[in-house]
């Protein structure tokens, strides 16, 4: 007879599944995390190269002159913003005309849908201005796009004053052959996003934005500058974006070659690249660089103006001029040149940039880990939840010939049969239920709890997120009125439960691999382990320990851990707060979908899995 | 009409008085003998780049530098064919407008007042080029897009791209292969369309197109030896790319110093670009080839050399009494059609195929029972 359907066989088979379920699943575990760890190790990770034909080496001529001249126009800029406390958009609109661009102007509104403190606005109303460089001999097919953000304060003059200076030089030369964008945009990131939703004549938050008077072709990559200083003692790159999203490595590639042969420093996650990598603190480097990249890229927020292009299949990145205190400085021409060669060589392209890898792990500039090899760490955590499923299926297929030896009566096995659809439905309607409410009730009931506690509106959203979270653990005492289950209901519940996760967390890991991974890390012990049977105390105190919140919460911890700004208590705390209001705010502004994520699927299959715990 | 061999020269005597006059005479017969029995009169070429886009620059500055030199050696545009993409000099991202450079520092514009292109753009396809080479071209074709040969040309074809092994890309959509190439010079031989021969090809592995050659009177150049890359030269920064490839470009000056009267032959040609300048290896074949390559002269195929001589005696020339080799009999055909492929080394079936064959036998025996081996011996 055949392996599998020879019952003996099959017999054993499952015997040895059960029985070694729980020490290969701790094995997968182990293994997952160790694969990630090892994917900083140097040996396993691929240098650097440049893979679009087209862009080729860096053989390329700067001569951009007028680093200087950059300056002063960034002073002018700063004075006039201090003057007029906004944008001045006039003095940008007539010193662009002066450089021979085609100037226009957007404006746009936006009401969030509670005030944001930390950047200290409510009711955001601005405009943006752009100046197009059409190609000399070209059509206006293609085009790039430099931007620099108009910041309230006295940041950014200079990235805005080599914008415009870069603007006089690029307008004198012939070999562009795609229309060049020189965009200032205020509120930085809702700027963009107005920008953008018009460019591409799409409304997808909602916003206000006038539309927009002149445009340059479909555009093929976006560099974004934020330069506050000066001189610069490194350069540093962004490239996380939107959702985790990031732009083709060929980008990243194409910034570090052109750094290395203007001999600047750069860095990413503004972590300087060594060169010891079998030194243990060389690695630790390494793996922290890693980890940063990876909690940004959870995070699902922009972190820089660029984040919001990739959405559009542009690829885009921000380069940060850091100045911190070094011998070596580089002044603004060199910085010019920089972005003088990248653009040169982005002219060359012909097509969009693909050739390159579009999911990938940094763990320093000159380094990588393409998808191919950190999957399998995830891969790893995934298969404990199938072999748990597997394991419950065959208790689940083992339990009627256990209880027609044991009593023997005809009526019984009909009862112990599968539990019916309706006691099974109810724990996950209901937890689906109070995941809906934690996504909408604490926007909408920001006003009813503004005139009942003294709290402002921000902290009375995450207070009523915090606290829906919170009256989540109460459920099970409720759930248990409504169904009357067998007592071996929970198998089928947690059948459910495990099977539900490992889809939920496979996708997101195909999408945003870090928000799959870390929510694995912790969601997968909890769905392995949790039965009605372990110790209820322990076992709660650890689940609502491994839940979504205080993984957030251990992340906001690391995060600051990993950038050398280590918090306190309190202060992490206060993080952990606005990092949820950030959070809510980035999916209404900018449709970021960490949060529906985490409130609409997450936190509802975690909720299913403590109704487990508590099963009567 | 006129017989060959029995022609009548009368002229003005430039030669050396010295020596004696029957000398002289014998000497200036066999020299006219020969000249007599040359069968090449007129020369062609026909100069293909095949690709395309900004970043081959260096593939339309080496035809163009390989256009200027024949050219400049004799050959006329009318009979030049020559097949270009021609998007460099106008390229929106050409800074030196209506230039293509072969030197970096901008010392040579190949593309000058006078470049004629005969398949610009799209049309360098490879049925066009086979085309050109047959002749089978609609009525309607130009005569400046023909290749109109006959059995006393000698013809040199310059090839360059992006190649691989056994085969050659035509402008990123499609390619020709070895065996495409050596059957359309078949046919160009069936059809007496060449007295002889030069192919030259720069690409990487350049030397598998010429390996499937069997047609007689065949030369042939390549920039590398297969499995080697042909590398590019003159980085130029102002423009951004590069400018030449490095066999056309020592290829290049090898020919700025040939002059129509140079008596430089096919083995200085042969010298080109050895390993240590060029990197890859360059190769040649003349096994199909009748004469002796140091016999050869370079002008025989770069330049169209008028050899004129002048004489004031009066030379009778003996007809010719050999038997003229027919056309077709110069090689046995059986052995040149009938080539067959090298005999590669012989490798164990792969572990793939035997390892699924096992698990089908396998499987069937472990179904049914050994006992239907019998059935099947």
């Amino acid at each position: 007879m055949g392996l599998l359907s020879d019952p003996n066989r099959r017999r054993a088979l499952t015997n040895l599944l059960t029985r070694l379920n729980t020490p290969i699943c701790v094995l997968c575990y182990l293994a997952g995390v160790a694969w990630f760890m090892g994917l900083a190790f140097e040996p396993f990770t691929l240098r650097t190269y440049m893979s679009e034909n087209a862009m080729g080496s860096t053989m390329v001529e700067e001569r951009f002159p007028a680093g200087e001249r950059a300056l002063v126009t960034a002073r002018e800029f700063g004075a006039h913003k201090r003057k007029s406390g906004a944008m001045p958009v006039d003095w940008l609109v007539k010193t662009m005309q002066s450089r021979g661009l085609e100037v226009y102007t957007q404006s746009f509104s936006r009401r969030l849908p509670f005030p944001d403190e930390n950047k200290e606005r409510y009711m955001v109303r601005g405009t943006n201005v752009y100046g197009i460089l059409r190609a000399p001999r070209a059509p206006r097919t293609e085009a790039l796009v430099l931007s620099a953000p108009c910041s309230p304060d006295n940041s950014n003059n200079q990235a805005v004053g080599l914008l415009l200076g870069l603007a006089q030089y690029f307008r004198s030369q012939i070999y562009w052959a795609k229309d060049i964008i020189f965009l200032v945009n205020e509120h930085d990131l809702i700027g963009m996003q107005a920008w953008l939703e018009a460019y591409h004549h799409t409304n997808i938050t909602g916003m206000d934005w006038a539309p927009l008077h002149g445009r340059g072709g479909s555009i093929q990559a976006a560099l974004s500058l934020e330069l506050s200083s000066d001189v610069v003692t490194s350069l540093d790159l962004v490239l996380e974006g939107l959702n985790g999203q990031l732009p083709n490595l060929d980008l990243a590639n194409l910034f570090y070659t052109f750094c290395q042969k203007q001999d600047i420093l750069c860095t990413i996650q503004e972590k300087l690249q060594r060169s010891d990598w079998d030194s243990v603190s060389g690695y630790s480097q390494a793996v922290q660089t890693m980890a940063l990249m990876v909690l940004k890229q959870a995070s699902g927020r922009p972190w820089g103006d660029h984040g919001l292009f990739l959405r559009y299949h542009i690829e885009s990145a921000t380069i940060r001029g850091i100045n911190s205190f070094r011998q070596y400085k580089t002044d603004t021409t060199t910085v010019g040149r920089l972005l003088e060669g990248m653009f040169r060589k982005l002219n060359n392209l012909l097509e969009r940039l693909h050739q390159s890898y579009f999911f990938y792990l940094l763990p320093s500039l000159s380094r990588f880990v393409s998808i191919g090899y950190y999957m399998p760490a995830f891969g790893f955590l995934a298969v404990i939840l199938l072999l748990r499923a597997l394991d419950l299926w065959v208790q689940l297929g083992a339990l009627p010939s256990v209880t027609e030896d044991g009593v023997g009566s005809r009526a019984l096995p009909l009862q112990s049969s599968s539990p019916s659809l309706v006691s099974i439905l109810t724990p996950v309607v209901i937890s689906h239920l109070t995941g809906a409410a934690l996504y909408t009730l604490p926007v909408l009931s920001q006003e009813l709890a503004v005139q009942h506690f003294p709290v402002s509106e921000t902290e009375a959203v995450v207070l009523t997120a915090i606290a829906i979270y919170t009256a989540g653990l109460a459920l099970p005492h409720n759930t248990h009125r409504y169904s009357s289950i067998a007592k071996q209901g929970w198998r089928v519940l947690k059948l459910v439960a495990v099977l539900y996760l490992a889809v939920l967390l496979s996708c997101t890991a195909l999408i945003n691999f870090s928000l799959g991974f870390i929510l694995a890390l912790t969601l997968v012990p909890v769905a392995a382990f949790v039965t009605p049977h372990v110790p209820k105390v322990l076992s709660a105190v650890v689940m609502v320990l491994l839940a979504p919140g205080c993984t957030l919460l251990y992340c906001v911890f690391a995060f600051q851990e990993l950038q050398e700004a280590p918090v306190s208590l309190i202060d992490g705390w206060m993080l952990f707060l606005s990092v949820i209001s950030q959070g809510m705010l980035d999916h209404a502004l900018y449709g970021s979908l960490v949060y529906p994520l985490l409130a609409l699927f997450i936190y509802p299959c975690w909720l299913i899995l403590w109704n487990i715990l508590f099963w009567k | 009409g006129w017989k060959r061999g029995s022609s009548f020269l009368p002229g003005i005597d430039v030669t050396d008085t010295k020596l004696s006059t029957s000398a002289f005479l014998l000497l200036h017969q066999a020299r006219a003998e020969r000249f007599f029995r040359s069968d090449h009169t007129n020369n062609w070429a026909v100069l293909v780049c095949t690709s395309r886009f900004w970043f081959n620059y260096r593939h339309v500055a080496n035809t163009l530098s390989v256009y200027r030199s024949v050219k400049r050696l004799g050959i006329p545009d009318s009979h030049i064919v020559l097949m270009l993409a021609d998007d460099m000099a106008c390229n929106h991202r050409n800074p030196k407008p209506a230039t293509v450079f072969s030197h970096k520092n901008m010392e040579l514009n190949v593309y000058g007042d006078d470049v004629e292109v005969d398949y610009r753009g799209y049309e360098v396809t490879v049925e066009n080029f086979l085309r050109v080479l047959t002749g089978r071209l609609p009525p309607s074709t130009p005569r400046s897009k023909r290749l109109l040969s006959d059995d006393h040309s000698n013809i040199l074809i310059y090839l360059t791209g992006h190649g691989g092994n056994g085969f050659l890309k035509f402008q990123d959509s499609e390619e020709i292969s070895n065996v495409e190439l050596a059957d359309a010079f078949e046919q160009m031989w069936q059809k007496r369309r060449y007295n002889e021969l030069l192919f030259i090809i720069d690409t990487c592995q350049g030397a598998s197109m010429y390996e499937r050659f069997y047609s007689p009177n065949l030369m042939a150049l390549a920039s590398s030896q297969v499995g080697e890359d042909s590398l590019s030269h003159q980085p130029d920064l102002a423009i951004g790319v590069h400018l030449m490839d490095r066999y056309t470009f020592y290829l290049l000056e090898f020919l700025e110093d040939i002059h129509p009267a140079s008596q430089a032959n096919m083995n200085d040609l042969f010298k080109v670009c050895p390993k240590s300048q060029c990197v890859s290896t360059p190769g040649h074949r003349t096994d199909l080839f009748q004469r002796d390559p140091g016999s050869v002269l370079i002008t025989d195929f770069f330049g169209s050399v008028r050899k004129v001589e002048i004489t004031m005696e009066t030379i009778n020339l003996t007809p010719h009494t050999e038997t003229a080799l027919a056309y077709v009999d110069q090689l046995p055909v059986a052995q040149i059609i009938h080539q067959k492929p090298k005999q590669k080394d012989w490798h164990p079936p792969d572990g793939f195929i035997l390892g699924l064959w096992t698990l089908i036998l396998l499987v069937f025996f472990r179904t049914y029972g050994i006992k239907h081996l019998k059935h099947i011996f």
